[in-house]
């Protein structure tokens, strides 16, 4: 056992528990932060895009030193069926600024990066460790942890369970439930490896600006689902995730659904001649608002993908798993200073600091969104992408058809599909879910 | 194996970089006669095909190429049919990029 005590244990060093143990570290607390890859960012996956807002607030020069891969000028959304894309795009050169708004990031580069940030605040960081238990006293107050090492009891004021979408530790100390099949997504990822000029020339971007392409429709195979494409460097990240609930409902396998995305005529010129070089899956929490578990508790907070806080309609979590992390520490750092003990009483201050931030505010409003989208999905996911795809079509594909005519094909193509009461009901349903 | 699309997992894992854990399977399927649906699920669901149903009709797991996605426990943990655990400190698959 670690003779030693700690006013704060972090278990992982993802996005969450970097910033929860960077700013412990900082603010003079005595934190160990314990990882069980070789180092940090190497179990760690995302698409991934940085949100610098988040990010500044924990490493404000982060720019100077942080490996970044392209920041972001033009957003593209796909609507897809099996042979269109219906694209909304959106480029700026207000993008083009001194610190820009978002970036593409290689997790493993940047994760590395991040906790040597840690280290220098002063936390000790122990990889190649994993955590097995939670360790209680005789009144359920969490007082440290169990680790695989020799002697591996740890203990501390208070545990930070940073311990991602997958964590076993609250579950098997029974403070939260295991996420459920229709709660996470699996997305399964591959790095497709180009030369840098030909990134550039096939996004139409220079130097270091990137593009995202994020892709619904037929590709997830009217399951629950989105398709990514982020131009890195020399790389192309790409992916698709769907829940696995319904992975499990209609028998696709997820290499399938990703060869058949990379397949598709709108995405394989994008890739043409890559080298493939890492095969990556992981479980993105979908549940919302409505699936957030308890936070806090005697002696333990929960952080990022582990509490569920990942906004799946804006595609953003590192940002709410940086600043949740960020938050817990200066709520422990506040119970901490006035001398106050780590009780489920004093921690419900990260609760009130998190329900007043973005995190809480944005999941509350898309509240209703997964109940929507996870059980009307072979509606949003194939009827309107194809809907969509035959009404432009038939829009721009110039035959000697009067216009007239041509509109009321489309109409009768959608009422057929869906019928009045049903597209009425669809939109009224997505505007209340949407509000 | 070879599905749908002609894809191999064999061949999208071997770009994969694992430090495996000789003989410390991190996931084990329970003794079972007859594989219950939750099981039989995973055989599909499992990004690294590490499920394969034997010539007894049972299911069995290989987990040597797992990424440790967490699928499979989601599922059929819960049911009772598999016990999950990550590998020990440092083993496992160790993503270059993530």
């Amino acid at each position: 056992m670690i003779e030693e005590r700690f006013d704060a244990i972090v278990v992982g060093a993802g996005m969450s528990g970097n910033a929860a143990a960077l700013t412990l570290a900082k603010r003079g607390l005595k934190v160990l932060q314990i990882e069980r890859g070789e180092y940090a960012g190497s179990k760690n996956v995302q698409g991934a895009i940085l949100y610098a807002d988040m990010l500044e607030k924990l490493v404000p020069n982060f720019r100077e030193d942080a490996p970044l891969e392209r920041h972001l000028v033009e957003q593209r959304f796909w609507i897809m069926d099996n042979k269109s894309h219906t694209g909304l795009h959106y480029r700026s050169e207000d993008f083009n600024e001194e610190r820009p708004n978002r970036y593409t990031i290689i997790r493993s580069q940047f994760d590395r990066w991040f906790s040597s940030k840690v280290r220098e605040a002063g936390a000790i960081v122990l990889c190649e460790t994993t955590v097995t238990e939670l360790v209680k006293d005789a009144y359920g107050k969490v007082i440290g942890v169990i680790t695989d090492r020799q002697d591996g009891e740890v203990h501390a004021d208070v545990v930070v369970l940073a311990e991602g979408v997958n964590g076993l530790l609250g579950t098997r100390a029974d403070l939260r439930e295991r996420p459920k099949p229709d709660n996470v997504a699996l997305a399964v990822k591959e790095m497709h490896f180009l030369p840098r000029e030909t990134i550039e020339a096939r996004f139409n971007i220079k130097g270091d600006e990137g593009v995202v392409i994020e892709a619904a429709g037929t590709i997830s195979a009217g399951m629950t689902g989105m398709g990514f494409v982020y131009a890195n460097k020399e790389s192309v990240s790409l992916g698709i995730g769907c829940l696995v609930s319904d992975f499990q409902k209609t028998g696709e396998t997820p290499y399938d659904l990703l060869e058949r995305f990379k397949n598709h005529p709108s995405v394989a010129p994008l890739l043409e001649g890559s080298e493939v070089k890492e095969y990556a899956a992981h479980l993105i929490p979908e549940g919302g608002y409505n699936a957030i578990p308890n936070l806090y508790g005697d002696g333990w907070v929960v952080v990022g993908d582990a509490a569920q806080l990942n906004n799946a309609m804006h595609r953003e979590g590192s940002n709410l798993a940086m600043t949740s992390g960020r938050l817990a520490a200066e709520a422990i750092f506040q119970v901490k200073s006035r001398r106050d003990p780590m009780t489920k009483e004093n921690l419900e201050l990260y609760k009130k600091m998190l329900d007043d931030s973005f995190v809480i505010k944005d999941l509350k409003k898309y509240k209703d969104m997964p109940a929507l989208l996870h059980t009307q999905s072979q509606n949003f996911f194939l009827t309107y992408p194809q809907l969509v795809s035959k009404a432009l079509q038939n829009f721009v594909r110039v035959d000697g058809t009067p216009k007239k005519e041509k509109e009321k094909t489309t109409l009768k193509q959608w009422v057929a599909a869906r019928s009045w009461t049903g597209l009425f009901g669809d939109a009224f349903r997505f505007a209340r879910a949407w509000r | 194996m070879s599905t749908e699309t002609g894809v191999r997992v064999e061949d999208k894992l071997y770009q994969n970089r694992y430090l495996v854990d000789a003989g410390q399977a991190h996931i084990k399927v329970k003794p079972h006669s007859k594989p219950s649906p939750a099981l039989l699920s995973l055989i599909k669901a499992c990004p690294a095909h590490c499920y394969e149903i034997n010539s007894n009709g049972q299911v069995e797991v290989a987990p040597d190429g797992c990424m440790e996605c967490g699928t499979c426990r989601v599922i059929a943990e819960g049911t009772g049919d598999i016990e999950w655990n990550y590998p020990r400190g440092g083993y496992g698959v160790l993503f270059k990029f993530g």
